[in-house]
């Protein structure tokens, strides 16, 4: 650990150091840094002196690929982005893709799309809520929320066949209806689901140690927040009121009565309420979604090659990890010009330094865990 | 059988002694110390002393070293190996080594402590081991006893302005 | 009757108890295991033998048949020794354990001292494998354990003072033989608080586990264990649960001793209130976070401590005024 050149005598003053700083190589295969996110730590003894990401682990050169595949073809390349709520990534890119054509979608694709959207933010904040559990060191959570996960795993597989990487929409609405079964399943999973919160909630929100270990700990100001553009669930867990469901409302977000909940000190312990007070609210939307389910096509009609005028479209969604969007050139061809990716994980994870300075090392796990990064987004 | 057992345990303290004082490895010479302390201890149990032989495991072993390897883990073993072991003071040490020497044999030549036979309980004493200590602390050796823990307690004192002042310059 | 026979008695001992400890402690993992799992509402191990019973047999052979790592930077001879110095202590102390009024391997008359004080030789092992992994992780948890066992090593021994006062010896039966009438968790509920957190302490069980704390060290002291040696760091663990299970049955309930007339033997009643002892340390580590480093220092020192120096002080109280 203590390398010295010379093999000779070596002056005294160098046998006697005061206190060393450590330097921590956290990662890229560490247990609680989510994947490969490398945070590189300098510590004085147990606190945290400075922090850095290291991120890139996971660079597949996304927005790339996109500049040379049709806007089709992308769709399952937003899948690999955020890959715990794949259908969240693949709404964000056929709304983009969408409001470039300038579209008119079914109502009934919409309404899909909402509930599927929601049922991502169930699946991505029960991983969440596991794992950052699971780092503080309450191993019971964990299960009992992949537990949950994984009926909601089971949905998409009814409706999409498949279980992570769903590739769930097409641009203009769906592949094809969702059986009625994914429906009567749905239905029974959000007449279950709040029952199951209160069961992570009675083991964790008023338990003494995890209120010590996330009360107070890696506190952001909501000025702090919004300077630093983070989005999601930290934003509003320092108190900002702003979800892109409510501020710009896209599919069938503005016929759909739910509460954007907020937090008040920006702490670790806020974040959590927040996020379990969203998964409480998804399942009111995904209520809300079955009950209005509206008849009819879910498709419009879409040309064979898809070939969008020129110009360019901004376009963003509340994924459950915070503003995600697809900012397109298109150039009058059957390839984007150009694919930007605003990943909300890589923007988030840039507070990291801000959140862990001056706590200690045990904070940085916390504090990581409520960020809620997922790398595929981050390093695209 | 005990005979046989006390010189395994001397021979014990002994070689590890010596190898303590000569490696160069401070943690290597703290583990070595350790083991000498638990032989100390297998020696007191020959002489019936279970509570000492408790007491220097749990203090001596258990505690203070942990303490130092604790102190010496911190610090930079392997510039520490690298150092000259032998200075100008080894004469003087070794003068001091001889004339202790030759004390502790002088004291022993007169024939072992008179002293204590006096304290009114032998070694031998096995049942009423710990009430036999406790009762000798706590009425005639009461006095030497408070100003022990009077000392120790201005030294924990003293220890702790240290290293406050060292935090808040 | 010579010395000869009394050796070949003691050792048949030793070896009985060391052998169905072994076993004993090889199957707690398991009983871990299962219970976590059920809790979790899963079965965990069911594949070897019927619901799993043959799992930590497997689980033994898979690790004396892994490869033996030793880092290249590491301190040889420390690496090797560090998980011998954990386990010895943990099975030495068995040695004094009295599993029924009249099987146990020897009496000493300090052996609840004994105790204390061998267990307290552990943390060695702990450090030195911390120090001779030459790992940062491994240093990190090294030091984080040797505070933590140092500080609550202390809250155990003052802990249990409140008890032996009420005893009156350090020996184990006796202590069993003076609760015939009342068990002393009754008379020392709060010298058995702090007595158990101080036991979770000192085994690094949830939610002190600070020292493995696998999110964040990695694997803390081990992280640069395999095969047979990080097994004798787990076996040790388990061993250490027994045995503050053991000294806690012993101290707080009444040892071997029944309750009310139920007709059983003393060794039954022992082997159930360790069972329920050890299902309470399991059912904690389902349930429960960790604590952070600062947190467990100072639940320690600002609310344990003086909490057993009362105790003590109004034990003493009490048997200086009534009795």
């Amino acid at each position: 650990m203590f390398e010295v050149e010379s093999s000779t005598r070596v002056e005294r003053s160098s046998v006697v150091p005061g206190t060393e700083e450590l330097i921590i190589n956290m990662g890229p295969q560490h247990p609680s840094t989510h994947g490969v996110l490398r945070v590189i730590l300098r510590l004085d003894g147990e606190t945290v002196k400075d922090c850095d990401c290291d991120i890139g682990f996971l660079h597949r050169g996304t927005e790339k690929i996109g500049e040379n595949i049709t806007y089709t073809m992308f769709i399952p390349y937003t899948d690999r982005l955020d890959y715990i709520a794949a259908p969240s990534s693949n709404l964000a890119w056929v709304t983009a893709v969408e409001k470039l054509f300038g579209w008119e979608i079914p109502m009934r694709a919409h309404y899909i799309r909402t509930l599927v959207a929601e049922f991502s933010r169930i699946s991505s904040h029960l991983l969440w809520l596991a794992t950052h559990a699971l780092d503080i060191g309450a191993m019971t959570v964990f299960l009992w929320c992949f537990r949950e996960r994984e009926m909601v795993l089971d949905l998409f597989e009814h409706a999409f066949g498949a279980r992570l990487t769903v590739n769930a929409f097409r641009l203009g609405g769906l592949f094809q209806d969702v059986p009625q079964k994914f429906l009567d399943l749905s239905q029974e999973f959000a007449d279950l689901f709040p029952g199951r919160i209160g069961d992570y909630e009675t083991l964790l929100t008023d338990n003494r140690i995890w209120l010590q270990r996330t009360r107070g700990v890696g506190v952001i100001s909501a000025d702090d927040a919004i300077d630093l553009s983070l989005t999601g669930p930290i934003l509003r867990g320092s108190g900002v009121r702003w979800d892109i469901r409510r501020a710009q409302p896209y599919a069938a977000y503005p016929y759909l009565d739910f509460v954007v909940p907020v937090g008040e000190n920006g702490d670790v312990y806020d974040r959590y309420l927040v996020r379990i007070e969203e998964m409480r609210q998804s399942t009111r939307i995904i209520q809300q979604c079955l009950a209005q389910l509206p008849k009819g096509p879910v498709s419009c009609k879409v040309p064979r090659t898809i070939k969008p005028p020129a110009g360019e479209v901004y376009h963003s969604i509340e994924n459950p990890k915070g503003e995600f969007g697809f900012y397109i050139v298109s150039d009058g061809s059957e390839t984007p010009y150009r694919v930007r990716i605003r990943p909300p994980s890589f923007v988030n994870l840039g507070g990291l330094k801000k959140l862990a300075l001056g706590g200690l090392v045990a904070d940085v796990v916390a504090i990581i865990g409520s960020i809620d990064i997922v790398l595929g987004e981050c390093d695209r | 059988m005990e005979l046989a057992f006390f010189y395994l345990f001397a021979a014990g303290i002994v070689g590890a002694s010596l190898l303590m004082v000569t490696r160069a490895n401070v943690i290597h010479a703290a583990l070595l110390l350790v083991l000498a302390f638990l032989f100390m201890a297998g020696l007191f149990v020959l002489a019936g002393a279970e509570f000492l032989a408790g007491v220097q495991i749990l203090i001596y072993a258990g505690g203070i070293m942990v303490l130092y390897l604790f102190s010496i883990m911190l610090m930079n073993v392997g510039v520490a190996v690298r150092l000259r072991q032998w200075h100008r003071q080894s004469v003087l040490a070794l003068a001091a080594a001889v004339l202790l020497g030759a004390e502790v044999w002088a004291v022993l030549g007169r024939g072992g402590y008179p002293g204590a036979k006096a304290w009114g309980w032998g070694l031998g004493q096995t049942p009423g081991n710990v009430e036999a200590l406790g009762e000798v602390l706590y009425t005639k050796f009461l006095f030497p006893f408070e100003v022990a823990s009077i000392l120790l307690l201005a030294a924990m004192i003293g220890a702790i302005v240290l290293a406050k002042r060292e935090i808040t310059r | 009757m010579g010395i000869a026979v009394e050796a070949v008695i003691a050792l048949v001992k030793i070896a009985v108890v060391l052998g169905v400890v072994s076993l004993v402690v090889a199957y707690l993992t398991y009983l871990e295991r299962k219970i976590i799992a059920h809790i979790q509402q899963r079965l965990g191990p069911m594949r070897v033998g019927w619901h799993g019973l043959l799992q930590p047999i497997a689980d033994g052979a898979k690790l004396f048949l892994k490869e033996d790592i030793i880092p290249d930077k590491a301190d040889k001879v420390v690496f090797v020794i560090a998980p011998i110095m954990v386990l010895v202590p943990a099975f030495v102390v068995y040695s004094v354990l009295p599993f029924s009024s009249t099987f146990y391997i020897t009496q000493v008359n300090i052996g609840i001292f004994f105790i204390l004080a061998v267990s307290s030789l552990g943390v060695f092992g702990i450090v030195m494998a911390g120090w001779a992994s030459n790992s940062k992780y491994s240093l990190l948890g090294a030091l984080r354990s040797a505070a933590q066992m140092l500080s609550y090593e202390i809250f155990l021994g003052f802990s249990i003072i409140g008890p032996l006062m009420l005893a009156g010896s350090l020996n184990m039966q006796k202590i069993v033989e003076a609760q015939s009438d009342v068990w002393f968790v009754f008379y020392q509920p709060l010298a058995f608080v702090v007595f158990f957190i101080a036991a979770l302490a000192e085994t690094n069980r949830v939610p002190f586990d600070l020292p493995e704390a696998e999110t964040e060290l990695v694997a803390g002291f081990h992280t640069e264990y395999s095969g047979m040696k990080f097994a004798f760091f787990f076996l040790a663990e388990y061993a250490s649960i027994m045995v503050v299970s053991t000294v806690a049955v012993t101290l707080f309930f009444g040892g071997w001793q029944g309750i009310g007339w139920i007709p059983l033997p003393g060794f039954v009643w022992y082997v159930l209130k360790l069972g329920a002892m050890i299902f309470v340390f399991i059912w904690i580590r389902a349930t429960l976070p960790r604590y952070r480093y600062d947190q467990l220092m100072r639940l320690g020192w600002k609310f344990m401590f003086p909490l057993v120096m009362a105790n003590i002080f109004l034990t003493g109280l009490v048997k200086f005024l009534f009795l």
